[in-house]
């Protein structure tokens, strides 16, 4: 078989396109888990974004209403597990799994009525430039807002944390909040901006699933994205850059595997089925493997609940 | 473990809403039992589709979505039982030991098992769809419009109704076009839009020019809208997701034949039987044919429509051999239903092996 090398393009776009979702969601995550915040809900704020961006779409037949309506609806449910962890302080495991009970069941209501109802047409951009650089012309032109987005967001988010002053006040946050909080942070805002940034992002992963990559709505069709988005994190080892290179494996992984089988490669296909879990974790953890930098970018804070006594 | 428990919860809930309305009344009551959720869009929406025609007739039901195929089934099944349902449909193959079980104990309650074999009491029925028809339709559809003589396949689990859709496909493909090859590629989902769209996008980066799935989404048809080539709808007409893409789609109609058994119930008729109903009665569905089809291919899949209706032919007729050549059924004769119930291997020109 002769590789083609406009075809070499087609097939990285395609890996691009499906590891959106995975960035978009574990960059969000990311910042919520560095403010010491452990938010398991991600599946959930996906669901929820997913049904809300195609119900917005469908209502207002606006995309730019429901994109953002989409985030908002992010923030909205992210804030409830806001209030019962920095307000009620409650444990954040068993509210953020709940949190993704939640979101499965009220998505599955609401969505309800828009069951079989096909989406709209998303724009693209620079559609005619697809065919004037070969390899390289699949790979940057022709894709939604959305996807440049999520491909800037690791390198913005990465900056964020290192080089501005609120990305070091985070990082403090998550790191020991007591000092911080003694420095005259407050804490519990800075916790909350996170969390709610976290469902904004996870809002607009699930837009991306609903309208963007397989413009429909069913139950469930988030398929448990967010539980890989949120292995990634911990994975990556609260490294922005490594989300990207970990989402960026794991769709290649799954696309490559689904071409191997279409030439007839003789694996047993549940190995490959398997492979992009177990390569993605692999890799994952063989490029984090320096123990005094996982210590730096851990938020030795994470998932404990902090009060002050006043 | 997640989903389970939200599975659990959801349909207990249901049941106390059960409970509450079943109590009242005292006409014949059907309830249904379904693995999915209603909003699938697939498999269990039609099966709902079926039970909304029940309920137009004139008859009450329920239904409890989302029940898993553990002691669960066996929970939900009393309740239903206990609760004045006069016939139970239970809607997955997992369902089956479940419902056998509980018709035990319940002799004056009638259970009608999808997909099923089993029929260990007086008062189980089963009833199955020939799928397969719809795919010979297919299979001639695909054989007669492919350019590039590659069809993709979008599989879901390696079980004897996946295997046998591939072949009836294949079988009738080759006939009206010896040159073409079927490509399977294996998603191991039922739905995934994300999943069956990288599945799909895969076989026609590999020159699949047509695809066919065996999944629920309608991801697949709408990739195949974005990239110009045909596809075929599944389960319900998916028509409206993809104009250009989809040829035609194989629906699944469930309401007549579950109109007739609570009928048959109400007026005391009902008895115990197997049903496995194709085309001819109106349980398989072709829709419409896409206007992109010439008019001989339209000729031919009229003909083989009346014909697999009427049971002239049989779409597994002889010759047919296996992927190394063996002969499966001989010529002249057609496989009878217990070949097709069972069947686990390839037809020859199907590309790749069956994961064990």
């Amino acid at each position: 078989m002769i590789i083609d090398i406009n075809f070499v393009g087609l097939i990285i776009a395609s890996i691009m396109a499906s590891a959106v979702p995975l960035i978009l969601a574990s960059c969000g995550e990311l910042i919520t888990e560095r403010s010491g915040v452990l938010n398991l809900g991600v599946e959930g704020m996906m669901i929820i974004g997913a049904i809300s961006g195609f119900a917005l779409m469908t209502v207002t037949g606006s995309l730019i209403i429901a994109v953002f309506g989409a985030m908002l609806a992010g923030v909205l449910i992210s804030t409830i597990f806001a209030f019962l962890t920095q307000t009620l302080i409650t444990n954040h495991v068993a509210t953020g799994l709940a949190l993704t009970i939640f979101g499965i069941g009220i998505s599955a209501m609401i969505g309800k009525n828009f069951v079989g109802i096909p989406g709209k047409e998303f724009p693209v951009l620079f559609e005619s430039l697809k065919d004037t650089i070969p390899l390289l012309s699949p790979i940057l032109f022709g894709h939604s807002i959305v996807f440049y987005f999520a491909f800037a967001l690791p390198f913005i988010t990465s900056y964020f944390l290192k080089k501005t002053k609120i990305g070091l006040i985070v990082r403090a946050v998550g790191d020991s909040p007591e000092s911080a909080s003694n420095q005259g942070i407050n804490v519990k805002l800075v916790r909350y901006a996170c969390i709610l940034y976290g469902g904004a992002m996870c809002g607009l992963a699930g837009a991306y699933l609903s309208m963007i990559y397989t413009p429909q709505w069913i139950e469930n069709m988030t398929g448990g994205r967010g539980w890989i988005a949120l292995a990634l994190v911990v994975f990556s080892t609260w490294n922005p850059i490594k989300i990207l290179i970990g989402a960026m494996i794991f769709g290649g992984l799954t696309i490559i595997q689904f071409h191997m089988q279409a030439i007839g490669v003789r694996i047993p296909v549940q190995f490959l089925t398997a492979l992009p879990y177990v390569v993605t974790i692999i890799v994952l953890v063989v490029i984090s493997r320096d123990s005094r930098k996982i210590r730096l970018s851990t938020p030795s804070s994470l998932g404990k609940s902090f009060y002050k006594d006043n | 473990m997640h989903k389970l428990f939200i599975r659990s919860f959801v349909s207990s809930l249901v049941f106390l809403f059960t409970l509450t309305v079943a109590a009242v009344a005292k006409d014949v009551k059907a309830a249904f039992v379904y693995i999915g959720p209603t909003g699938d869009h697939g498999w269990t929406y039609q099966h709902d589709v079926g039970r909304k025609a029940v309920e137009a007739a004139g008859f009450k039901t329920t239904y409890v979505e989302g029940v898993p195929e553990s002691a669960d089934a066996e929970r939900v099944l009393r309740q239903l039982a206990n609760s004045g349902h006069d016939v139970i449909f239970t809607t997955s193959f997992g369902y089956m030991n479940p419902t056998n079980k509980v018709a035990k104990e319940f002799p004056n309650v009638k259970f009608e098992h999808a997909t099923g074999y089993k029929r260990e009491h007086p008062n189980v029925a089963t009833y199955a769809a020939r799928f397969y028809e719809g795919r010979a339709i297919l299979g001639t559809i695909a054989g007669s419009m492919t350019k590039s003589n590659v069809i993709g396949y979008v599989a879901s689990f390696p079980i004897p109704e996946v295997i046998r859709g591939i072949n009836s496909f294949t079988l009738a493909a080759q006939k009206v076009n010896p040159n073409i090859k079927t490509k399977i590629v294996w998603a191991f989902t039922w739905y995934d839009p994300g999943k069956e769209a990288e599945a799909a996008k895969a076989l026609i980066d590999q020159g699949a020019d047509i695809i066919a799935q065996h999944t629920d989404s309608t991801a697949i048809v709408q990739i195949a809208e974005k990239a110009g080539v045909y596809a075929f709808g599944q389960a319900s007409d998916m028509d409206k997701f993809a104009p250009k893409a989809v040829l035609t789609s194989v629906e699944n109609n469930w309401g007549p034949y579950y109109v007739e058994r609570v009928k048959a119930v109400a007026n005391g008729t009902w008895s115990q039987k197997d049903t496995w109903h194709g085309i001819g009665d109106g349980m398989v569905v072709i829709s419409d044919l896409d206007p992109s089809i010439p008019s001989n291919v339209r000729s031919k899949v009229k003909k083989l429509q009346a014909d697999l209706a009427s049971g002239k032919v049989h779409a597994f007729t002889g010759p047919i051999y296996d992927q190394k050549g063996n002969l499966m059924v001989a010529e002249g004769k057609t496989a009878d239903d217990g070949m097709l119930a069972g069947m686990m291997t390839y037809v020859k020109g199907v590309e790749g092996d069956i994961p064990k």
